[in-house]
């Protein structure tokens, strides 16, 4: 009966990730894509709740569709862009398509090839029943992974300061 | 599992039903006490004090034609009192109203769910509440609207990030993000005390992330009109004012939570206690708005980014090191 459901929700929310996403890419208007991306936010946020990774999901939710998607709306509805439409289609475009179909399948077949998820040296959380526990991500992230995690810090901030040094510049 | 499912199902029309008369008798509430305070008496004639003054608010605007101007973005139009609302009244799915209790034998939890990441879900909904603002504004075709969308979106963000940091504090304390553990963990002492900084800050940037006086610029009337619900009428400006109050009603819950202990405390039952902290800060609400002129917007930004962010993050960095202190 709950696996059921659990297989109900999860073809729910991930058709509707899966439309919402063609929606948010064929939408003339700018801010009309970017309310599609919000609901393909919310459905993504639904399946990482049905894998137990109820904090990723809100974490998901908060800095994705409450903060980065806001900024974009702010700056589209400043900026007000017009769409020229998907009408005229240049040569350059349709050359641009094909190349990136041949490197995307390319991509693809290294990584069934070299199964590279399964030699890397990957490994999960020890407690996956408890993967929505703040208290064993912290622990994971600041043992195992202060490296990579320090290093995106860094980056963070050196971020931050540039940004600083750009909008001061007159 | 059937049995469950409808237990849930009448909790959460409870609460609904309880959040929207809520909502209602806080318009009441709200003109009478603002009326006292500037010596008039408010609604008197319907029904005995007035107090049927709600209801027939409610039926005015149910009965009010539904106007949709022509210049405007129609799905979003729609859309946007929904998403104003909705993440509001979603909020209270995870408030522990009282302790577990026992009713006619059977163990009943007086809350929807406890789930280990309240607190952020209550922050992820609020911050996704500025979605009904935004689409207002810009599919309003206003101009009024947009001005008045686009302060209040920068206002809402700037004050999430100091009410953000706030919350840091308690969460440090209780260890823990469900609200039903940062409640048990006040058993000893309210966490106003160790965290009072933390509390300030909290209840100015839940004032301003409600958008209430005095930082109410987005709806200042006497600059934009009424702001991003200018053009509005009907059910949908009801849905927003709705949307608004509700939001206020869950700001209170939070402050009730996280700084007053709850739903603990002693003799009286624990939803009087809840009941009654919450009131406190709905009072502390109409409080402010009768004593407080609004603010100018770069005052607002001022406060928000130059003041309360770094005593939030000052408050931050000395709990962490003092709860560091103490759990070694």
């Amino acid at each position: 009966m709950n696996a059921i459901l659990a297989n109900i929700g999860f073809w729910v929310l991930g058709i509707t990730a899966v439309v919402s996403a063609l929606m948010l890419i064929t939408r003339e208007n700018p801010v009309h894509s970017a309310l599609w991306m919000l609901l393909t936010f919310f459905c993504v946020a639904g399946i990482f709740v049905q894998l137990d990774a109820e904090f990723i999901a809100a974490i998901h939710v908060m800095v994705y569709a409450g903060a980065i998607l806001v900024l974009y709306m702010f700056v589209v509805m400043l900026l007000n862009p017009k769409s020229t439409g998907f009408i005229k289609m240049p040569f350059k475009v349709i050359l641009g398509a094909i190349v990136s179909f041949v490197i995307f399948l390319q991509v693809m077949m290294t990584l069934m090839g070299a199964d590279v998820i399964k030699t890397s040296q990957l490994t999960g959380i020890s407690d996956p029943n408890n993967f929505g526990n703040i208290k064993l991500f912290g622990i994971e992230l600041f043992t195992k992974y202060i490296v990579p995690f320090e290093i995106v810090s860094i980056m963070l901030l050196v971020a931050m300061i540039g940004a600083i040094v750009i909008a001061k510049k007159d | 599992m059937v049995l469950a499912i409808v237990f849930t199902l009448i909790k959460i029309l409870i609460i609904v039903v309880c959040t929207l008369i809520g909502v209602a008798y806080m318009t009441y509430a709200e003109r009478k006490v603002i009326g006292s305070m500037q010596v008039r008496l408010g609604p008197t004639h319907t029904g005995p004090f007035g107090l049927l003054q709600p209801l027939a608010d409610g039926l005015k605007l149910f009965t009010k034609e539904d106007m949709t101007p022509d210049m405007v973005d129609k799905p979003v139009f729609y859309v946007a009192p929904f998403l104003g609302m909705v993440p509001a009244l979603a909020a209270f799915a995870v408030i522990p109203f009282a302790d577990k209790m026992t009713i006619f034998g059977m163990e009943v939890q007086p809350y929807v769910t406890d789930i280990n990441v309240g607190l952020l879900y209550i922050l992820s909904l609020s911050s996704v509440g500025v979605y009904g603002i935004i689409m207002s504004g810009w599919a309003s075709n206003s101009k009024y609207a947009t001005i008045g969308s686009l302060r209040s979106t920068a206002q809402v963000i700037s004050y999430e990030t100091a009410m953000g940091l706030a919350i840091i504090g308690p969460v440090l304390l209780a260890g823990s993000t469900s609200l039903k553990s940062i409640t048990d963990a006040q058993a000893g002492m309210w966490f106003m005390i160790p965290q009072f900084v933390a509390f300030i800050v909290f209840i100015i940037s839940a004032v301003a992330e409600t958008n209430r006086a005095p930082f109410d610029l987005p709806e200042a009337e006497t600059e934009i009109v009424a702001g991003f619900h200018t053009e509005y009428s009907s059910m949908r400006f009801a849905m927003f004012f709705l949307g608004e109050y509700a939001a206020m009603w869950v700001m209170a819950c939070l402050v009730a939570i996280l700084f007053l202990g709850g739903y603990t405390g002693p003799f009286l039952p624990p939803l009087v206690w809840f009941l009654l902290k919450v009131f406190a800060f709905m009072f502390f609400y109409l409080w402010l708005r009768a004593t407080l002129p609004r603010l100018r917007y770069d005052q607002l930004m001022d406060l928000g980014w130059k003041i309360l962010i770094p005593i939030a993050l000052a408050n931050l960095l000395i709990t962490s090191i003092v709860v560091y202190a103490i759990r070694n």
